[in-house]
């Protein structure tokens, strides 16, 4: 129960954070902002690291290996085409 | 590497994700922002590495490897044109990732493999991120399919979909008690899993084009809760905290998109707008014998006599990759001495901020790009607008509080309060919500019949010429 209550806490106040951190974000950004922050949702891929090394059946590590390319492709892919957004906009001459 | 540290390093990750997406609130520190949180996954990624649980890596180097060249070559390769549909891909690629990554976990929980108990918290965190996850998959297909134009962009309305949706959310809610009560088998998962991504794609089906920026929104939050809820499992506070964090950022702007067109969440999801079109003799009633076409020569010569222009740029805009040729004519009018600016509106396009990206492509300055409360009080000191395929948001049928107009209440681009307006069209067919533009009809309007592109460039033919 302890530990269900921390992680619950972790869990809202994270929330808060990006709630107030992401309403500051003006319109003409909306778009990097949602590819950056898809990009960031691919932090499962850390999860996905750890169950699909352990190698405990064949089915597992086919699903980790599918879960780790899904995952990979979502954080490269991600944060590469933010980059490559955010390279666009720039100021008057 | 003591568990102790790797959280501290996981806790640097956390922080560096928060300050990047700081970073977003602004360009000039937008590019420093996203290194920031790339640097985080990084630290994140290599950290992890590390566990002395992971005994092989050849899946992993080999996941790692397959996926990268994939997210590298989408990212690379894809025109500007093409963005939305990739940040679909993308979305639908983390929702999907979490929830067999999740599987994983309960296949080898279930082995008696790294954890010592499966907890209430685990399957329930496992139910949430295989209902989740899954429709995040699916719904990102769809929605991909849509905008690719795999599938019609106009609402699919299946008959009695409400009962059939409604029937897979409670074989949803079944199965995971099942899984809840009874964590001895995997089978409701996967078979949760499957349901829910039926449900991902009955959920967007019925959505049409218009209405994906908040779909695209929506997506991106349920990727981010997938990733949280698959930190639940794991009891891994980086996974936590990254995924709320990417759940707040698609709520804000699910919020913020919904409110744009003044319509609710569940009125986005669940109506089917743009289903109904208006019948020839509706669009009669309002444009017979008020529409005035125009030739590209007769716009040149009224922009020549003007002082301030506003451009209102549309999905047309997108689809004609019209961005090039309108960035040249405000080159152009701007070496007439002629003030240019954009006026953009929130949803116009198919995600939030499409067109912002296609006119920072287009090397437009962003000083240059006002969004919609900020340009609105300049009508009226606007000598002429070019509407560039642009519809449903210069409508002014939306200022009605008819209740039958599904744009109503939608605070639009008040273009028809300037001194004349310009509509760039290929026909007088109806925007996406359906219905005729009496905008098109008024006084101080005209039409170039054509498609944006070409009419853009005809418009410079002729102004160098006068």
């Amino acid at each position: 129960m302890e530990a269900f209550v921390l992680v619950l806490t972790i869990f809202l106040l994270s929330l808060f954070v990006g709630f107030e951190v992401i309403t500051k974000v003006p319109p003409l950004l909306h778009t990097p902002l949602m590819s950056g922050a898809n990009a960031i949702s691919g932090i499962t891929l850390v999860g996905t690291l750890v169950t699909s090394g352990q190698q405990l059946t064949t089915f597992t590590t086919i699903l980790g290996f599918i879960a780790v390319a899904m995952a990979t492709a979502n954080v490269v892919g991600g944060f590469l085409l933010t980059h490559r957004m955010l390279g666009m906009f720039r100021r008057k001459d | 590497m003591p568990k102790a540290l790797i959280d501290l390093f996981y806790l640097a990750a956390a922080i560096l994700f928060i300050l990047g997406l700081k970073g977003l609130s602004h360009p000039r520190t937008a590019v420093r922002g996203n290194l920031l949180g790339s640097l985080g996954m990084l630290i994140a990624i290599v950290v992890t590495l590390l566990d002395k649980r992971i005994v092989s890596f050849e899946t992993i180097v080999a996941g790692l490897v397959v996926g990268g060249l994939v997210g590298a070559v989408m990212a690379y390769r894809v025109s500007m044109t093409g963005m939305p549909q990739v940040v679909a891909v993308f979305n639908g690629f983390g929702g999907g990732a979490s929830a067999l990554a999740v599987g994983a976990a309960l296949e080898e929980a279930l082995k008696g493999g790294f954890v010592e108990e499966i907890s209430t918290q685990f399957t329930f965190a496992a139910a949430s991120s295989a209902l989740i996850g899954g429709v995040a998959f699916t719904g990102s297909a769809i929605a991909f399919g849509k905008l690719q134009r795999l599938i019609t962009e106009r609402p699919v309305l299946l008959p009695g979909r409400h009962v059939m949706n409604l029937a897979l959310v409670m074989i949803c809610l079944g199965l995971s008690v099942w899984l809840i009560m009874e964590p001895t088998s995997s089978l409701p998962f996967w078979l949760l899993t499957g349901v829910a991504c039926v449900l991902g794609a009955m959920l967007v089906l019925p959505i049409g084009g218009a209405d994906m920026p908040v779909v695209i929104s929506l997506l991106n939050a349920y990727s981010g809760l997938a990733a949280a809820g698959h930190g639940w499992v794991l009891n891994n506070s980086v996974l936590i905290i990254a995924g709320s964090l990417v759940g707040a950022a698609g709520f804000i702007l699910t919020a913020l998109m919904s409110k744009a067109m003044n319509r609710s969440l569940s009125n986005v999801m669940f109506a089917g707008v743009g289903a109904v079109v208006a019948t020839e003799a509706e669009s009669e009633d309002i444009y017979a014998g008020r529409v005035k076409s125009a030739s590209p020569e007769e716009v040149a010569m009224l922009l020549d006599g003007c002082r301030r222009v506003v451009i209102a740029p549309g999905y047309g805009m997108a689809v004609a990759q019209a961005q090039y040729a309108v960035a040249d004519l405000t080159s152009l009018l701007e070496s007439k001495g002629i003030e240019v600016e954009f006026a953009i509106h929130p949803v116009a396009g198919r995600m939030p901020g499409h067109m912002n990206v296609l006119l920072a492509d287009a090397n437009i300055p962003y000083e240059k790009l006002k969004d919609m409360d900020e340009i609105n009080p300049t009508f009226r000191q606007t000598d002429m607008v070019l509407v560039i395929g642009a519809n449903d948001v210069v409508n002014p049928k939306a200022r009605d509080a008819d209740p039958s107009i599904p744009i109503s209440g939608m605070p639009i681009l008040n273009a028809d309060q300037a001194r004349s307006v310009v509509v760039i069209k290929r026909s007088l067919g109806p925007g996406f919500a359906g219905i005729p533009n009496p905008l098109f009809a008024a006084d101080n309007a005209l039409l170039l019949f054509g498609d944006a592109k070409k009419m853009t460039m005809d418009l410079m033919t002729a102004l160098k010429e006068s």
